[in-house]
């Protein structure tokens, strides 16, 4: 019975505690919320946990409609911009205030570099980057017509212990004629300062010349002036460039390792904390972050208690293997904020987890990184793992393919890299005719996107399936002549009629480039779809690829004169190519092959298994090309071809298949047109002519020489109708006559 | 209380021997137990009771209700905004901390009036409607927490929206009387009226520390990119009046400008555009018969004829956005409202959202300068691309400067992106107005690769209780040398018409294909839309069917069934 009670007793007053904790009536000094100290002023009122209110009843608007009216006093907005370029600059430098737009509006964007001095070296990253620009389209060598300039003096490595470190700079600068306190000049460099703070100073005032430098912070960064250039290494190819080691996607997206990092930790000095702090997340299983202590000369002398251990795990795994094999890459900040491991690992298809506080990442003012790596925070280490865990694997697969996409499109080669710089800079001078961000983060990219062919996102065979639209129904035909009109039945009278009578064909072109006369209107047969002739005023053969105004369509289908094609070919070819706008879409094929015997490219037209190219004598494609075709490729290339009168059709198929990296598309032919049907005439002097075939191969040799690469790629598809020489009467066809003999 | 107060101080003594009391004593001691708790409940509770019950009548309260503060006139002040100022520098990242849902957690403090020591009130609106529609959009929010300890942002309620209504000095007092203040870590300021004559700064003259600041109207030198938020000059307008949406396409004028506050230079030199190029132009001005006020607000004229505003937007296709004093006008809030392309004219403004919004698809900048070329330029743009930028134009509207809600929202979700990048919204989901979004294809398997032979591929086959069929299917494709791995997969139902031996009797089977119709037209309506698309060709080998010897085909045998 005591004991009861007492048990009672002790119930009763640990229930009644219970109660008075849950009613709050004793306060505990750890159930406190709220700021400690700072409550002390506190004002009335105020309790940390109150809740805010829509308040009801009359209030006033922010603004009222007597603004600005004593404005007109003002003074003139053109001082007040004036004024802007005085007081704007050094640190505080934008495009308004240290930049002359004016020298861009007489020639357009166009860049100089400096002549080489005698007895200046520079290192062959820096030899690389000029030539590169001496090599593009923007580049002049007239100085008065230019709207950038390229200094000829070293300034990649401002590292003052760097053996490539050039002594007065300064000096040389100041006695440049045109430097004119750096105006409308671009410096590159890729690394400033050195051992211990690496500071981003260059040692010499840039006074309003802009930065294309590497691991540049945001705080020295000087948004839409300077650009973010990434660091590469001196063997980063001049051109073409290796490709991205993604061969095909894998689902699930996982790798064998979530999270990898290899690489060494500073015992003092800047940049020491995130390396130092990384072994806390490494778990030697799929989060493997591995450090060493053993670089510079006396790393022995600062080695800490985990070096050895360090040490030894370290060597356990391979750099590559580990580069290759993991879904993130850690890219942690080294002494500099930009490391050389960020473009490995884009390369490597290994998405790069960034711990780079402060880092403007490499062109960030026209890529939207968070479509290709996972931006993380120094600080935020130890939730790096748990963060990479969390990421959906759609969201894995589109970050892998887009770290591909980027690494080709504008960092694979010292060119892209070069001339996505002075693309970025045009876009600033050009300002209403500029790329959308649409434009520089989906295929195909800013360097074959040119807006100034238009701004307009429809205009382009890349965008359609991403707006939601489709190209415009019809084609224009433009059919290249070079034999004089002499009789009717001429095979070109043939195919004018054939393909103006396709329910698609908006307008036939005929460029006239033949030495006679143009014959007289009523020679042309009469069509329903309207004929136009353009007099070519070179007679070159680059001509029928020129961007004409009057093709009103997206489409357009090329022919060569003496073509033989029915009306039923055309239409299912159209049909075709609204399926693949931005290739080529055609019937006679052709393809390469490395001839490994005398180590070249050679061309075949064989009937082979497989092909890499169409030939544009009947082959539709987009409008755009043409635009692409005149001016992206270079002059030298363009002239080769006139010369030669042949390989135009090679180099179309180079440069389309260089964007998409995709092969054309062969449509199904009648029987009877084989390549010994490629009529009569002068084509077929041409053909038989074995002068023509060997050029045909050097021009490939050539062509691949100049991209740097081989962008032609094979494939083994035939588009055929579908119905084609199925077992079914032929009354249920629709393109039928492609079957009939 | 009295009562059980004398057994109680008799009670301890008893409890051994009188055993007839301990049912007395017990019930005493759990009524002491009792009254005591109601009692320290009362007096626990008492004040907070009255606290939260104004705070649930808020609703009808009026703003003088609010308590109001005295700030000593020697209150600390901020420092003036720091420059340098950026997310890795000034914010502090752990107070946000990682969570699933990868949503920051805002607080707003509750209302209070500001004055100095003489009673004068630090802001002649006090809290304005619009900051008031802000808040209260905030804490109908998922981002809102009432939880100070919880929040990652704070926003103070004291109203910095109009510099020009403000005491700087005490304002910038009253911010750093804020108990959470500490150096303006976290907090975010909505400015959309900075500056004042006659240099009218580009951002808010309140010193503020390390405050975030939401600013209309920053220049790119006042900016910190990647920190501060550029938000839109809300027009009171768009509360007012409702323009329907019009579809893109040419409109009467093509180029107009509505602005009141235009300098005499500029206006000059419109002038001699109109008088270039007539009709295509129309220059409006405020109506000088009208006296101010919100009715002159909704006029505008042009040689004594008056026209409704923003009606008359919607009438052109390009309506030109100039700098007035400040390079924010709430000009573009009514332009694309009407859906006409705005043509920005202010050198080095920010644009309102510039961060996430692709403006080159939806609005022209043209340098002043430039102004006198202004014709030309926009003469080159193709009609397609005007449309496109007419839609787009009344699409972020819709989205991102309709209300006080869409832009207070916006500017969080702006934070929110840059706090948990991996998770941020896409440039699609900024950018794509809901007609892109429905019919826009974004496949999953973008890069174009050519994958090699070398992984092969997987066999799916779908068995019913067919072995035979099965077996001979088995040993057909297991002849193929890129056949990696086989997977049979076998469902519980029996095949449906097990005397059919070919796919082609089942087609036959007309139930079948009604059935199959039926599933079609189900999901069609399910996706919203027929996703398929039809096509005439298909693809076969080079050369298939070719007058070509067989054994020189890389696929001889296809069609051959």
């Amino acid at each position: 019975m005591q004991a009861k009670k007492r048990y009672l007793i002790l119930l009763s007053a640990g229930a009644s505690l219970i109660l008075l904790f849950c009613f709050g009536g004793i306060q505990v000094p750890l159930s406190r919320r709220g700021p400690g100290r700072r409550d002390d002023h506190s004002l009335t009122g105020y309790h940390p946990g109150a809740r805010w209110r829509r308040l009801q009843g009359y209030l006033k608007v922010f603004s009222t409609w007597e603004k600005d009216h004593d404005f007109h006093e003002d003074i003139s907005p053109r001082q007040k911009r004036d004024s802007n370029s005085g007081l704007f600059t050094g640190r505080r430098c934008r495009m308004e205030s240290c930049f002359n737009f004016s020298l861009c509006e007489r020639n357009g964007f166009k860049v100089y570099v400096y002549p080489q001095q005698k007895g200046e070296k520079l290192s062959e990253s820096y030899q690389n980057i000029l030539s590169s620009i001496e090599g593009s389209r923007f580049h002049t060598p007239d100085p008065a017509k230019a709207c950038l300039f390229v200094l000829s003096l070293d300034t990649l490595d401002r590292d003052q212990l760097s053996p490539q470190y050039v002594h007065n700079l300064k000096a040389k600068i100041q006695s440049l004629p045109l430097w004119n306190e750096g105006r409308n000049h671009i410096i590159f460099n890729l690394y400033s300062g050195t051992w211990p703070d690496y500071t981003e100073d260059l040692g010499f005032d840039i006074g309003f010349a802009m930065l294309a430098k590497a691991s540049i912070s945001t705080e020295n960064f000087r948004p839409n002036f300077d650009v973010s250039v990434p660091l590469f290494s001196k063997d980063h190819p001049r051109t073409g460039g290796e490709r991205g080691f993604l061969k095909h996607n894998t689902i699930p997206p996982y790798r064998k390792y979530m999270l990898v990092f290899k690489g060494k930790r500073y015992l003092t000095g800047i940049g020491s904390d995130t390396r130092n702090a990384l072994y806390h997340v490494h778990n030697s299983e799929d989060v493997v972050l591995l450090t060493t202590c053993k670089h510079g000369k006396d790393w022995q002398k600062h080695k800490d208690v985990r070096c050895d251990k360090d040490n030894i795990e370290y060597d356990k795994y391979d750099y590559r293997e580990m580069l290759y094999n993991s879904t993130f890459c850690l890219v942690p900040r080294g002494r500099r904020l930009g490391s050389f491991r960020f473009l490995e690992a884009l390369q490597a298809a290994c998405v790069p987890v960034m711990l780079s506080n402060g880092w403007e990442l490499p062109f960030s003012e026209i890529i939207n990184w968070n479509t290709a790596a996972v931006i993380g925070d120094e600080r935020l280490l130890l939730q790096i793992p748990s963060t990479v865990r969390s990421i959906h694997q759609d969201k894995i697969l589109s970050l892998r393919q887009q770290t591909q996409f980027l690494w080709e499109a504008y960092f694979n080669s010292l060119e892209k890299i070069v001339l996505t710089t002075l693309e970025i800079i045009q876009d600033r001078v050009l300002l209403h005719a500029s790329r959308s961000s649409l434009m520089w983060n989906s295929l195909p990219g800013g360097l074959f996107t040119l807006p100034q062919y238009s701004t307009n996102l429809g205009d382009f065979p890349f965008y359609y399936a991403k707006l939601g639209t489709k190209p415009y129904p019809k084609f224009t035909a433009i059919i290249h002549m070079v034999t004089p009109l002499v009789s009717q039945s001429q095979p070109v009278m043939k195919l004018l009629v054939a393909v103006a009578k396709s329910q698609y064909c908006a307008q036939v072109i005929v460029l006239w480039n033949s030495d006679k006369p143009l014959p007289a209107k009523h020679r042309w047969p009469v069509t329903s779809a309207p004929i136009s002739v353009i007099e070519g005023e070179s007679k070159v053969i680059n001509s029928r690829f020129l961007p004409y105004n009057t093709i009103p369509t997206d489409a357009v289908l090329s022919l060569d004169e003496d073509t033989v094609l029915s009306t039923t070919e055309v239409d299912f070819a159209f049909t075709v190519w609204q399926s693949f706008p931005d290739r080529i879409v055609g019937y006679p094929a052709r393809s390469h092959f490395w001839d490994s015997n005398k180590e070249r490219w050679g061309y075949t037209s064989k009937w082979t298994n497989d092909y890499s190219m169409v030939l544009t004598g009947a082959a539709i494609y987009h409008k755009y090309y043409h635009y692409l075709y005149t001016t992206y490729l270079p002059a030298s290339l363009r002239t080769m071809v006139d010369q030669m009168s042949n390989c135009e059709d090679i180099l179309m198929n180079f440069l389309v298949s260089s964007v998409t990296k995709l092969p054309p598309v062969k449509v199904t032919q009648k029987k009877q047109y084989k390549e010994t049907m490629m009529g009569q005439s002068s084509r077929a002097s041409r053909w038989a002519d074995p002068d023509h075939f060997a050029q045909r191969q050097t021009c490939m040799n050539k062509f691949a020489n100049w991209f740097g690469t081989m962008p032609l790629i094979h494939s083994q598809m035939r588009m055929d109708p579908v119905l084609f020489k199925d077992q079914v009467s032929i009354l249920r066809k629709k393109y039928r006559d492609i079957e009939r003999l | 209380m009295c009562a059980s107060g004398k057994y109680n101080s008799r009670g301890p003594a008893l409890i051994p021997r009188m055993k007839i009391k301990h049912r007395i004593y017990y019930i005493t001691l759990f009524s002491v137990v009792l009254l005591g708790l109601v009692a320290t409940g009362m007096f626990q509770f008492w004040p907070h009771s009255i606290e939260s019950t104004a705070d649930w009548t808020l609703d009808k309260r009026s703003i003088h209700d609010a308590p109001l503060i005295r700030l000593p006139v020697s209150s600390p002040i901020p420092e003036r905004g720091d420059l340098s100022c950026r997310m890795h520098t000034c914010f502090d990242v752990y107070r946000c901390g990682y969570n699933p849902k990868n949503r920051i957690k805002v607080y707003i403090y509750p209302l209070q009036r500001f004055a100095d020591e003489l009673g004068v009130p630090i802001s002649s609106t006090g809290l304005s409607r619009e900051y008031n529609d802000l808040l209260s959009a905030i804490s109908d929010s998922d981002f809102y927490t009432d939880d100070v300890t919880r929040a990652c942002l704070f926003i103070p309620s004291i109203d910095v929206l109009n510099q020009n209504s403000l005491r700087i000095r005490e304002t910038a007092q009253a911010l750093a009387m804020l108990p959470r203040w500490d150096k303006g870590m976290n907090h975010l300021l909505f400015n959309m009226l900075p500056g004042g004559p006659p240099d009218y700064n580009t951002a808010l003259d309140v010193p503020r520390d390390r405050a975030l600041l939401a600013g209309g109207g920053f220049s790119t030198w006042t900016y910190r990119q990647g920190y501060d938020i550029s938000i839109p000059v809300y027009s009171p307008l768009s509360a007012d009046v409702e323009l329907p949406e019009r579809q893109p396409g040419p409109r009467r004028y093509f180029i107009l400008s509505s602005q009141t506050a235009i300098h005499r230079e500029y206006r000059a030199e419109l002038e001699r555009l109109k008088e270039e190029n007539g009709e295509a132009l129309l220059l409006l001005d405020k109506c000088s018969n009208l006296s101010q006020g919100a009715a002159s607000a909704r006029k505008r004229c042009y040689k004594g004829q008056v026209y409704d505003y923003p009606q008359i937007l919607q009438e052109s296709s390009f309506c030109v956005v100039l700098r007035g004093a400040r390079l924010g006008q709430a000009t573009l809030s009514d332009v694309l409202q009407a859906g006409c392309v705005p043509v920005i004219l202010a050198d080095s403004y920010i644009l309102p959202f510039s961060e996430v919004l692709d403006w080159k698809r939806a609005s022209v900048v043209i340098p002043e300068e430039k102004l006198s070329e202004m014709y030309t330029i926009l003469k080159s743009i193709p009609h397609r691309q005007v449309e496109e930028m007419q839609r787009q134009a009344r699409w972020f509207w819709d989205a991102y400067f309709s209300s006080m809600k869409a832009v207070g929202l916006t500017t969080l979700q702006i934070i929110n992106d840059r706090i948990y990048p991996y998770a941020a919204r896409t440039y699609e989901q900024w950018n794509n107005p809901p007609v892109v979004k429905w019919s826009s294809v974004n496949s999953p398997l973008f890069l174009p690769l050519i994958p090699p032979r070398a992984p092969g591929f997987t066999a799916v086959v779908l068995t019913y209780d067919r072995v035979e069929s099965l077996f001979r299917v088995i040993t057909e494709i297991s002849k193929v040398p890129s056949l990696a791995k086989l997977l049979v997969v076998t469902p519980r139902k029996k095949f449906k018409c097990p005397e059919c031996t070919a796919i082609d009797g089942l087609s036959l089977d007309q139930t079948h294909m009604v059935e199959r119709s039926e599933c079609i037209n189900k999901f069609a309506s399910v996706f919203g839309t027929m996703p398929l698309k039809v096509v005439e060709h298909r693809a076969d080998p080079v050369l298939y069917k070719d007058d070509f010897p067989e054994k020189l085909k890389s696929f001889p045998n296809i069609g051959s069934l």
